[in-house]
């Protein structure tokens, strides 16, 4: 993480980004949603409210759930990035991305691939999280569409079908 | 308006040496940026002043806690998630744990720093009260050298602070000899989680054959900056 960046000029970032290495000429201050987005090309990553409230472009970083609205991208060099499109296998779903259609717990879309991160994230740390431990997990993804019920009743069937996996 | 990224310059030294050098080459010209949960907000927002940025995440000599028989140091870049999941901070200073717990939810728990908190010094911050309470002090760090200032006053005015423009907070002190004391904390908030202060509290307290021997008690979100 030492490459300078001047004002006007780019850097080298490399980030490896569900299992592929992607060397992407950035600016540093650019925010890691936008070079997730407008340079790789992958667009399951939404932006929301931009500003670390609603959750709708979590991501997995280092195996740590964080907004990448509000990582530059240079502080994400180096690191491993799991989104949305990371998760399934081909075409197989993951179990979580499974439960969310069978529970109804996507309508309109936007914060979905953010829920579902933070749900990934939350049953990576415990297979079977209790209600409470679900609603804390997501607390920090919005959803205006579904008011929440499905998707905690999603992620609970997902931890049931063992969603780790 | 929308912040334009070309107009920008962020670096990221790899020691903390090297970053206070260059607070030191140009003072004043360079803010530092942790987990980026309140400057990349100011940022989008296109209403950050200072064009050159410089990074201080996951700096090693930052991120880390250091226990001495008698006091902690927190390092300033410990994340709100590091101290929840301390277990001497757990066992000593649970009035901090638990503030760490309501800040935001689990994304800017896992970036949010302590320092970053500290310096950012708006006066609903969540750790404040807790702060107050153990007495905490501050490690400034500069190229210059070091000095120790007590929390309670390190904020001057609202959002201003006693940090030189060439320095650094490198940790936060915290006293081992508040573990016997009764402890309690409560904030109010639109919501449980993600939800600013509408006001936070913290109360220690140290009964002694049934008398009360000690009382400590903070708010947040009270006023502009502290008073007594």
């Amino acid at each position: 993480m030492t490459e300078p960046s001047r004002a006007g000029k780019k850097c080298d970032v490399s980030l490896t980004v569900n299992g592929q290495v992607f060397v992407v000429r950035a600016h540093a201050m650019e925010r890691l949603l936008d070079v997730l987005r407008n340079e790789i090309g992958l667009t399951g990553t939404k932006e929301g409210c931009g500003e670390g409230e609603c959750g709708s472009c979590s991501l997995l970083m280092d195996g740590v759930l964080v907004n990448s609205c509000l990582i530059p991208v240079l502080q994400a060099n180096g690191s491993k990035i799991i989104t949305i499109e990371g998760l399934a296998d081909g075409g197989d779903l993951q179990v979580l991305q499974q439960a969310f259609i069978d529970c109804g717990g996507a309508q309109c879309g936007i914060c979905t691939p953010g829920m579902i991160l933070a749900a990934f994230h939350l049953l990576s740390k415990k297979l079977q999280p209790t209600l409470e431990e679900i609603r804390e997990g997501l607390s920090g993804n919005l959803c205006r569409c579904t008011g929440y019920k499905q998707i905690i009743e999603a992620v609970a069937e997902a931890g049931r079908r063992g969603a780790s996996t | 308006m929308r912040a334009y990224p070309p107009e920008y310059e962020l670096v990221a030294p790899r020691s903390l040496p090297a970053v206070l050098s260059l607070l030191a080459q140009e003072p004043g010209e360079w803010l530092p940026i942790a987990g980026g949960t309140d400057v990349m907000v100011q940022y989008s927002a296109g209403k950050l002043s200072a064009r050159k940025l410089v990074s201080i995440w996951n700096l090693p000599e930052l991120r880390r806690m250091d226990d001495f028989p008698d006091e902690v140091q927190i390092g300033a870049g410990y994340t709100y998630m590091d101290v929840q999941n301390n277990a001497v901070i757990n066992r000593e200073f649970a009035l901090l744990s638990r503030a760490a717990h309501w800040s935001g939810a689990i994304a800017n728990q896992n970036r949010g720093t302590l320092g970053g908190s500290i310096v950012n010094a708006s006066p609903a911050a969540d750790s404040l009260p807790a702060l107050l309470v153990y007495e905490a002090e501050l490690l400034l760090v500069s190229e210059r050298g070091e000095r120790r200032v007590p929390y309670s006053t390190f904020h001057l005015d609202y959002r201003k602070t006693q940090l030189a423009s060439d320095e650094l907070i490198r940790a936060i002190c915290l006293k081992k000899r508040f573990s016997e004391y009764y402890a309690y904390a409560r904030k109010v908030g639109a919501r449980n989680a993600q939800a600013i202060s509408k006001v936070c509290a913290a109360a220690l307290g140290r009964l002694t054959a049934g008398m009360v021997e000690d009382v400590r008690l903070a708010m947040g979100s009270v006023a502009p900056s502290r008073f007594v």
